[in-house]
């Protein structure tokens, strides 16, 4: 037996690293997932109490101060149902989907850095890995569709699968708009490119960081990344898939109890993956918009928090305040629209970039 | 290797703390919440009466074109990221490279479209 024990030690990698990084790993590890998982419990009760804002209604204002527990009231409920698991339906499939969903959801997380330095794994593949596991997340959706042997189910999945694939792709473009002016994959490198070059150095105005960061000279590419954003983690305007009108809940509607929370979980710990991307990406990461005193004093990650909240805010203002498209039209949206805008974004900004020769290049 | 080791393996454990999480929120209704289903509940969800026929029936050939389409341009979008990250280096022979190959997809593209393979009426 004593070769097992040699290769998990080896696979742990303790032998090599030592308990004690290992232990660190864990505790760290531990703190991103509980901090993640309670920041998600209070987004969703923000989403809640935005939209019933704009509706002049109170939103959840019974559990706790401000409804303050109502997350961790719904959780209770969820696990309190009964798990009603069809006679038709694929079972062991039809359960691996939400815990698919929830995994991939949540594993993204692990390169995300939200200060400098304060990344779980400043891995240097740190946006291709993203991008992977983004990619993956349409299996939760098609898992859940398909085992469920139901109608709706069925269509919302090919729903949601189409329209998830489509978005991605102009996503992709858009990030390689991004990675042309940066020259490195690792999301660090990519903040650290926007404190270091951009318009306010240009300008003479170092100081001015706000006008650094990658929204400005890439405009049009912050705004196709947000809507893109919104149709790749079914958001309204895009929530086609679950559009209760015609297809009750989508992929959702054999699921209850925790299976269904579960894909909501993952669904808002994507769409905070998403106003994360944003802040990193386009608004600077950890940067104070300006680079003087009064800001600087507060630490990086609670400006990567409040511009994190802040796409948020719009992520929930679009969802209260825009109808619901049709599916032809989204469609028509990504592939004609999107894709060839920032496909022609991708040689503009090489073209530019090759002409004055502008850009961080990897720090070199 | 020791560098690999700790960059990836914290993403390892990561993946394996969520896993076990989610497992639990999983298993938790099947311990603790009350099982009584009978046919009427697990059915599946129509509308009040029996499923005619298996739900697994034919679709739209165009969902299928769209995967088919997002293959082709997410490997480009896969393509153009090495290119992007060296782009600094390759200098006007790995822009024109790049811009060809970008033109040749561009032609395909306006092909598709003109065939209507992008048409949901």
């Amino acid at each position: 037996m004593d070769w097992i024990v040699y290769a998990l030690d080896y696979l742990l990698g303790v032998p090599i690293l030592g308990w004690g990084t290992m232990v660190g790993f864990i505790w760290k590890a531990l703190l991103l997932l509980v901090s993640l998982l309670l920041f998600t419990a209070y987004i969703l009760l923000a989403d809640r109490k935005i939209w019933a804002a704009v509706q002049i209604r109170r939103g959840p204002n019974v559990v706790g101060a401000f409804g303050l527990l109502q997350s961790f009231a719904d959780l209770l409920k969820f696990a309190l149902k009964e798990p009603v698991i069809p006679a038709g339906a694929d079972k062991a499939v039809f359960l691996l989907a939400p815990l698919v969903t929830v995994l991939l959801a949540l594993s993204a997380w692990a390169v995300v850095p939200v200060s400098e330095g304060w990344a779980l794994a400043d891995i240097n593949v740190g946006i291709l890995y993203i991008f992977a596991i983004s990619s993956l997340s349409v299996y939760g959706v098609i898992m859940g569709g398909w085992s469920s042997n139901s109608k709706y189910p069925f269509l919302g999945a090919l729903r949601s699968a189409a329209q998830m694939v489509s978005y991605e792709v102009s996503i992709g473009f858009v990030i390689v708009t991004v990675l042309l002016c940066v020259g490195s994959l690792n999301l660090t490198d990519i903040v650290i490119a926007q404190q270091e070059m951009g318009l306010a150095h240009m300008l003479g105005v170092p100081w001015l960081s706000f006008l650094n960061w990658f929204w400005l000279p890439l405009f049009p590419m912050f705004i196709v990344f947000f809507i893109s954003a919104l149709a790749e983690t079914n958001r309204p305007p895009f929530d086609l898939p679950e559009a209760e009108s015609e297809l009750v809940a989508g992929f959702m509607v054999e699921y209850g109890s925790t299976p269904y929370m579960m894909f909501m979980l993952g669904e808002y710990v994507s769409i905070i993956l998403m106003c994360g991307l944003t802040t990193i990406l386009f608004l600077g990461g950890w940067d104070a918009p300006i680079d003087l005193p009064p800001f600087t004093w507060i630490p990086g990650v609670v400006w990567f928090v409040i511009k994190l909240c802040a796409a948020f805010f719009m992520f929930a203002l679009v969802k209260a305040v825009v109808p619901r498209y049709r599916y032809d039209q989204l469609m028509r949206l990504g592939w004609k629209v999107f894709l060839p805008l920032s496909l022609f974004m991708v040689v503009a900004v090489a073209f530019v970039l090759q002409l004055t020769g502008w850009g961080w290049h990897g720090g070199m | 290797m020791n560098e690999l080791l700790s960059n990836y393996l914290p993403i390892l454990i990561f993946v394996g703390l969520s896993g076990v999480i989610g497992l639990a929120l999983l298993v938790a209704p099947f311990l603790i919440a009350v099982k009584r289903p009978d046919p009427e509940k697990v059915s599946a969800f129509e509308c009040g009466f029996e499923a005619f026929e298996d739900a697994r029936m034919k679709f739209d050939v165009r969902f299928y074109l769209v995967a088919i389409l997002f293959i082709i341009f997410d490997l480009e979008v896969a393509f153009l990221f090495p290119w992007a990250v060296a782009f600094g280096e390759l200098g006007w022979f790995g822009f024109t490279s790049m811009m060809i190959f970008l033109g040749v997809l561009t032609i395909g593209f306006i092909y598709e479209w003109r065939k209507g393979a992008l048409e949901w009426d």
